[in-house]
């Protein structure tokens, strides 16, 4: 049931990481601990959602993407660029000043990535109506969302939708385009523009895929320093024509909130921030909430808008793509060439199931589990609730599983600390090696 | 392994307490997750079902390694005529409850057909207990 290789994106620098223990407050799955003065990841926990990223005050979370001379290793370099990518900019500046610079920045094609959206909008409603017994269907569209489901609501991972988001449709065509035009397969690389680290992780080790049209990454604030630096440098950039046409109304918002549900009949929600994406699904995994047909689940507040990578505010980049869609929607005909690969990318719409992978589980074994949880709850007793977090996890109930788990002791607990002091079970010297045990050397004098 | 909820009378915000933090245990015991879906609906169903009805009772949950067993018992109006009430679509629930989204008549029908074994006990005027037992297969 455990994937053996599960790989993630956000990666902690010990480097530069002060111990200071932001990331493991604001983690929706509990994955962080503080050990030594340093944040640990408990791998199979992270879902990529970004929150650390978005809370380390020193950057010591980075989101790993490939190197982008990596680019150069291909004759035929892809650019997949999402709709919010070109949401960043102001009105200024043009579509195809944008593009024109992505390819003087070394690329020599540029695919959106949301292309593929209109194809794939029939699809979901023909989906949903072959499938009324997985209700509430759930959107394949963000991968945070995928992981979490597999973690935390086990039960709900049949209740996914198995068809391809945009992303992998597009890689597949813009691969298939230019081999049908003589291209040797090995010389193209398909490199995406990603707004989040959940996204490299799904490219790295796919779920529900055997492997991944993609060939690499880059994080999208490293293109938009390129391009907007190029952009400024050089304002009589010529604008190249690139050959795809404009995305219609409903492809440009594709990846904001209400982007697909506001195209699924019935009752159609659409949830965003990973937060209330748990609330929700706690209730829809306990039967309290029914008779939902679609849910649009998006771990960033503002969907893709708010992906930790953009660099303007995800407010002003959802209004822009809005205000674009609004002037494209007379465009919608226009073909992008995309047609005419229907009947190919049709045949290859579908995923495997994606099976679950609980995290919750104290042991394997149910009757260790019970021993484990046994142990948790009296531990959880000697404990003050106060979710302080200075033991190094982030609140008691954690605190009491990682002593199950014997991940922690229970004399990391500051005010288990104090009252030992007071009844002498602990001297001074021991207590304040508990607390360096968690926070490290540093943050004390002696 | 024994854990017990109270179940307050009319409060419908806490209908899904008792049913939400037995599901966290049923997690870490590692129970299959859709064998946890078909516990939790059923208590959840009971739990409304006490909720809406009675005036008050509680849930008594047990998990051993080959099976878990829900007592529902509460003090309030009993049901006068089991087999009407199991049948859906049967519903004695008020106007305020169906305003609420509740009451539909399910509840009953519900919990039988995600339970092993349901067995209902009522006295009109005393109360009602349920009995809801869910098998656990060995896990490899």
């Amino acid at each position: 049931m455990d994937s053996k290789h599960f790989h993630h994106a956000l990666i902690i620098n010990d480097d530069h990481c002060i111990g200071c223990s932001h990331c493991m407050n604001v983690c929706p799955t509990e994955a962080i601990r503080l050990r030594n003065g340093k944040a640990i990841l408990y791998e199979n926990r992270c879902v990529d959602c970004g929150e650390c990223f978005k809370a380390c005050p020193v950057s010591a979370i980075i989101i790993d993407q490939d190197d982008y001379k990596r680019i150069q290793a291909f004759n035929y370099r892809i650019a997949l660029v999402p709709a919010v990518f070109m949401g960043q900019f102001c009105d200024e500046i043009s579509r195809d000043q944008i593009y024109s610079a992505i390819l003087a920045n070394g690329f020599t094609h540029v695919y959106e990535v949301e292309m593929s959206v209109d194809l794939l909008v029939n699809q979901v409603k023909t989906y949903a109506k072959s499938h009324p017994d997985k209700k509430p269907l759930i959107s394949s569209f963000c991968p945070a969302i995928i992981r979490l489901v597999q973690v935390k609501f086990p039960a709900l991972t049949e209740n996914i939708m198995l068809l391809k988001p945009p992303l992998d449709i597009t890689a597949l065509y813009c691969r298939k385009q230019l081999t049908d035009q003589g291209v040797n397969p090995a010389e193209i690389g398909v490199f995406y523009i990603t707004p989040c680290a959940a996204k490299i992780a799904a490219i790295k080790s796919p779920v529900g895929e055997d492997y991944s049209m993609i060939t690499g990454v880059i994080n999208m604030d490293t293109l938009y320093n390129k391009v907007f630096k190029h952009i400024r440098s050089d304002r009589s950039l010529k604008p190249a024509v690139v050959h795809n046409q404009l995305l219609s109304g409903t492809a440009l918002q594709w990846s904001l909130t209400h982007g697909e549900s506001n195209h699924i009949p019935g009752r159609s929600l659409a949830i965003d921030e990973i937060h209330n994406v748990i609330e929700f699904l706690e209730k829809i995994e306990s039967g309290e909430i029914s008779d939902i047909d679609f849910l649009e689940l998006r771990a960033c507040d503002e969907s893709c808008a708010g992906g930790v990578l953009l660099t303007t505010n995800r407010f002003l980049v959802a209004e822009r793509l809005g205000a674009y869609s609004a002037e494209n929607k007379t465009k919608t005909d226009e073909s992008t060439g995309i047609e005419a690969y229907t009947d190919y990318l049709l045949r290859r719409i579908k995923i495997q199931p994606i099976s679950p992978r609980s995290m919750m589980k104290l042991d394997e074994n149910m009757e260790e589990a019970m021993r484990k949880m046994d142990k948790s709850g009296r531990m959880l007793k000697c404990l003050p609730l106060a979710d302080c977090g200075v033991c190094g996890s982030p609140n008691c109930q954690a605190f009491a599983n990682d002593i199950a788990l014997e991940d922690a002791d229970i004399r990391q607990c500051i005010f288990i600390q104090k009252n030992r002091e007071q009844t002498g079970e602990l001297s001074p010297d021991e207590s304040l090696e508990m607390l360096k045990s968690v926070w490290g050397n540093d943050k004390f004098f002696s | 392994m024994r854990f017990e909820y109270n179940i307050e009378a009319g409060n419908f915000s806490k209908a899904g307490d008792a049913s939400s933090s037995f599901k966290k245990i049923l997690k870490q015991l590692n129970v299959d997750p859709q064998i946890i879906k078909r516990i939790v609906v059923s208590l959840y169903e009971g739990e409304v079902n006490i909720v809406a009805h009675a005036n008050g009772g509680k849930a008594i949950c047990e998990v051993d390694t080959n099976l878990v067993r829900i007592h529902l018992v509460d003090v309030g109006p009993g049901i006068p005529d089991i087999n009407k009430a199991m049948q859906a679509g049967y519903s004695t629930a008020s106007a305020r409850v169906r305003e609420m989204g509740f009451g539909a008549g399910m509840g009953l029908q519900n919990i039988k057909n995600n339970a092993d074994i349901l067995n209902i006990q009522s006295e009109v005027g005393v109360g009602t207990e349920l009995e809801i037992i869910v098998n656990l297969p060995k896990a490899g």
